[in-house]
């Protein structure tokens, strides 16, 4: 593909030259944070892009706090069950979309289009009233059950592209080659099904991870506050110092996770936030 | 033939097949549509409900039933319709840039020679990010004690004064957002078949020609799509100010003031009012879209996106 | 090994659509039968009850004297090869043909002997390790044949499965298809829309039209005595040529001329009792250049008209001279739903109006000129315009 025709030297340099205009681009601003991260409190204000000296001081100081250390905790634990739940709700739904004919589907399709679109801010106000009711404000099913809902449109959507996708003439192929409805499943649907789900469980993952106005709304302690959240609550070691490297070295650590997937599984993602945009 | 194939034999006994059908259907739906609705539409209404009151938490004892008093209070203060301005003005803009920047972004994707999977994969960490940590780091490259970019365009204090916070806002938008914005055009570049623009090109057509006459137009439901998409996910702005300037100097959206009205200022009556006319801005704004341009949600119309 | 009893077989969707109805048909053991039709004829659904992917409405399905329509597939030992192919994706040539041995708990060493063997009838021990998405189409069909054949099926099902390979390749596998099943003598159920695939590859060809049987013979038989209009049609490529036609004394008047019908043909028109207005069949063979007849020859044994050629096309061994009938074309259901299907009906030009001979490629016919043809009064079949049965049926 990268050949077809003359390529000559200076298209390929021009086309270089660009693609080192996106790295920039993208990369820059998170740089910046890992070198904020890096410098010592001293030299924090010397607006200086590099650290003119490194320290591991920034990492420790917040893996000591038990402010990070639980806020790390709540993120984690609460994105996980979140992703385990919308995925496994979205695959039902996502499969009964997209193989099966029943009225009230295009309702479905319609009413996740709408909370897809939703201004979650408007639902912030009945939920921390509802949730101080039901006991649930600043616990984990408090924040677990909002990200659940957001987080299920576009798990239905991704699943439901990705399972059209399937041949689904392979269960009969199955069936005729003797197997049973179940085995027909486990042995040719579930491996061809497999990296969808997984796709689609790291776009529900990045979502949840990624949420700050549910986190810092319906939490009031460390509790159950997740990291976004907690970052705007950090102070700095002494009263007369700022946050800066606290809440970077925090952010570098919680980005450790996203770049880990881009990195690995950069086609996938592509393929599948794309894929529910594209085809429906 | 009838004697064999009479209704009344035959026909339950299909019917029941595609009972099942319905009845597995709706049995593998039902939890997801619950969870929706109950932490939706149960909500609004709720929250509908809740509008109507005076209701502060800090004084829990006047809570009473006041009608539209709330909503006449929230339309005509200067503060919600700055707050407003200030959402449009953030919303347009970024999205304008985005769409600019996004197509020469996926153009690029769709077309490098050099580098494609690196070039996709630094342009997902925008996407992927978490909005706080890169809202902080353009909070400290602006701030004055800290920021390298403050001290290269040697600005005071940027984030103190409005239209420069309002600027930083519109930056940290457009960055975290246009990879997204340039994925969805991508996807609709590669539905424009190669063969249209080499039959564009025999009929002498320029390159900028094949792009407005061929390309954009066979693009154009993507586009939509994409478009009504960020629209939507702009107006609810919250992150990035919350972050850079907490509201300061007139830089409030609606969404901050909701929050600030409900979390800091406990005004249940106040901030689920606001809650609901943001959602009817939303409506509106989806509905222009789709009335006016034709946009067709993902999903909903298959014929719509070819 | 089996045979097959379709016995009043019929299928009914929930929306209340026929799909076949009461299908009456015994394939014998080791037979090769094809079913043919246009597309929405029930063919596809006639293989998918047999093959217990869809329920039977009514009737009974009985293989080897046992009624299965209550079985599941896995439990009538049937294999099917689709049109798709329908390969794991995600499974190599090798874990392809074996899965249904696995599925049947078959010992390692047997699976292992089993493939190898399949693979080596098939050609494929070089590929028996890649994936099917690294395999050409031809590769593909053969997987697909492998993994039905390994496992010794009662019988094969095939769901138009050359329909996907180019022109050269379908020929090719056509006759590999045919050996193949001579040499395993299987019962065959083979699914077509190919008229050509129905005529050289079956023992026996069962010809369906909107769900029902129209006939089930032999394919010369059925090209030879079609029991109406619609097999007429459908049989035979160029298809046969229909003129409306008014039968008289011992004569049958049509757009090219009045012909002396044959005594046999006489006899079954007259057997038959044949309306005034019908419609009349001739296959293009039955046509010649009367130059290159003896004269005599051709006034005893059919007739002869004169018409300027439209388009010639040489063949190398035969040409085919096109001619336009001046006067109404012949007009019935069955016409009307086989040009629909052959897509006639959108070219903008009309089936009966147009003649096509097949002459002998000695003759001088030359494009615009007028040309003397005879053709065989003793073929031409004689159709009932509004029941479409034919009238010179001899079966």
């Amino acid at each position: 593909m990268a050949v077809i025709g003359g390529s000559t030297a200076g298209r390929k340099a021009r086309w270089t030259f660009v693609d080192l205009l996106i790295v920039a681009y993208a990369l820059i601003p998170v740089l910046w944070t890992v070198s904020l991260s890096f410098k010592t409190a001293a030299s924090q204000t010397d607006r200086n892009f590099f650290p003119s000296e490194w320290t591991w001081q920034n990492y420790k100081d917040i893996f000591a706090t038990n402010e990070f250390v639980r806020a790390l905790v709540n993120s984690i634990g609460i994105a996980l069950i979140s992703t385990v739940i919308a995925v496994v709700l979205g695959m039902m739904a996502a499969y009964a979309i997209a193989r099966l004919d029943f009225p009230g589907k295009r309702a479905l399709v319609g009413v996740s289009l709408l909370i897809a679109m939703f201004p979650q801010v408007s639902l912030v106000s009945p939920l921390f009233e509802m949730e101080r009711q039901l006991g649930l404000f600043d616990t984990w099913p408090g924040l677990i059950l909002p990200y659940i809902t957001f987080a299920l449109p576009l798990a239905i959507y991704t699943l439901s592209a990705f399972f059209r996708e399937i041949p689904w003439e392979l269960e009969k192929a199955a069936k005729m080659d003797g197997a049973t409805p179940a085995q027909a499943f486990r042995r040719v649907i579930a491996p061809l099904a497999a990296p969808g789900v997984f796709t689609t469980a790291i776009l529900v993952f990045i979502f949840c991870w990624n949420d700050f106005l549910f986190a810092i709304s319906l939490t009031s302690t460390e509790r159950s506050r997740t990291v976004p959240a907690a970052l705007s609550f950090f102070t700095g070691a002494s009263q007369f110092e700022a946050p800066t490297g606290s809440i970077s070295a925090a952010a570098v650590v919680i980005t450790i996770p996203i770049i880990v997937f881009v990195l690995f599984f950069q086609r996938r993602i592509v393929a599948g936030l794309t894929s529910g945009a594209v085809k429906g | 033939m009838s004697h064999v194939l009479d209704r009344p034999s035959t026909k339950p006994v299909l019917s029941e097949g595609k009972r099942a059908e319905r009845r597995l259907g709706w049995l593998l739906c039902a939890p997801a549509a619950i969870v929706m609705l109950a932490v939706t539409a149960w909500p609004i209404i709720y929250s509908v409900w809740l509008s109507l009151q005076r209701y502060d938490l800090r004084f829990p004892d006047d809570r009473q039933f006041v009608g539209l008093a709330n909503y006449a209070a929230v339309l005509s203060n200067g503060y919600w319709w700055t707050a407003f301005g200030v959402t449009t003005v953030i919303t347009v803009v970024s999205v304008v840039i985005e769409l600019v920047l996004g197509m020469l972004l996926a153009l690029a994707m769709h077309r490098t020679l050099v580098g494609r999977g690196l070039v996709r994969t630094v342009t997902l960490i925008p996407y992927g990010i978490v909005t706080v940590v890169a809202a902080f780091s353009w909070f400290y490259a602006w701030n004055s004690d800290t920021g390298y970019l403050a001290a290269l365009f040697g600005a005071e204090a940027p984030l103190t004064q409005r239209i420069p916070s309002l600027l930083i806002i519109i930056l940290a938008e457009v960055w975290k957002t246009t990879p997204f914005m340039a994925l969805l055009l991508m996807a609709g570049l590669a539905l424009v078949p190669d063969d249209l623009l080499r039959a564009a090109s025999m009929d002498g057509a320029n390159a900028w020609q094949r792009f407005t006459r061929v390309m954009l137009p066979v693009m154009k439901p993507a586009i939509l799509v994409a478009l009504l998409f960020r629209t939507l996910d702009a107006f609810r702005i919250f992150d990035n100010i919350f972050i850079l300037t907490k509201g300061a100097n007139d830089t409030s959206s609606v969404s901050m003031q909701t929050y600030n009205n409900l979390i800091r200022g406990l005004n249940l009556g106040i901030g689920s009012t606001m809650s609901v006319l943001i959602f009817v801005a939303v409506a509106i704004i989806a509905f222009v879209f789709v009335k006016l341009f034709g946009a067709s949600a993902p999903g909903n119309d298959p014929g719509g996106k070819r | 090994m089996a045979e097959i009893v379709l016995d009043k077989v019929s299928k009914r969707y929930p929306d209340g659509a026929l799909a076949v109805s009461e299908a009456d048909i015994t394939i014998a053991d080791g037979e090769f039968i094809i079913l043919v039709g246009p597309s929405g004829c029930g063919k596809s659904t006639m293989l998918n009850m047999i093959a217990g992917l869809e329920d039977i409405s009514a009737g009974e399905l009985r293989i080897d004297g046992e009624r299965v329509n209550e079985k599941a597939p896995k439990d009538r030992d049937i294999a099917m090869v689709f049109q798709s192919y329908a390969l794991y994706p995600h499974m190599s040539v090798r874990e392809n043909m074996a899965f249904p041995l696995r599925l049947a708990k078959v010992d390692d060493a047997t699976v292992r002997r089993k493939v190898d063997e399949a693979a080596r009838i098939l050609d494929l021990t070089q590929h028996l390790d890649r994936k099917p998405a690294n395999l050409s189409g031809g590769q593909r069909q053969r997987v697909a044949m492998g993994r039905a054949i390994v496992r010794n099926p009662k019988a094969f099902l095939m769901d138009e499965p050359l329909s996907n390979l180019d022109a050269k390749l379908r020929v090719q596998m056509r006759t590999s298809v045919s050996k193949l099943q001579k040499q395993l003598a299987t019962t065959t159920v083979y699914v077509t829309h190919d008229q050509t695939e129905a005529m050289t590859l079956g023992d026996r060809v069962v010809v369906l039209r909107s769900g029902k049987v129209q006939q089930i013979g032999s394919p010369q038989f059925l090209y030879d005595n079609p029991a109406n209009l619609f097999v007429a049609g459908f049989i035979g490529s160029p298809s046969m040529n229909f003129l409306p036609g008014t039968l008289g004394e011992g004569e049958l008047m049509t757009a090219l001329g009045p012909v002396t019908l044959s005594d046999r043909v006489r006899r079954l028109v007259e057997a038959a009792g044949a309306p005034r207005e019908v419609i009349a069949g001739i296959r293009p063979e039955h046509f010649e250049d009367v130059a290159l007849m003896d004269a005599d020859h051709a006034a005893r044994s059919g007739s002869t008209f004169t018409a300027t050629v439209d388009v010639l096309e040489s063949m190398g061994s035969d040409k085919y001279a096109y001619f336009t009938v001046e006067g109404e074309t012949a007009a019935s259901a069955e016409l009307d739903e086989l040009a629909a299907d052959s897509g006639t009906a959108d070219t903008g030009a009309t089936p009966g109006s147009q003649l096509v001979t097949r002459l002998s490629v000695t003759s001088h016919a030359r494009e615009g000129e007028p040309l003397d043809v005879w053709f065989d009064a003793d073929k031409v079949q004689v159709f009932d315009p509004s029941t479409g049965r034919n009238l010179t049926y001899a079966g």
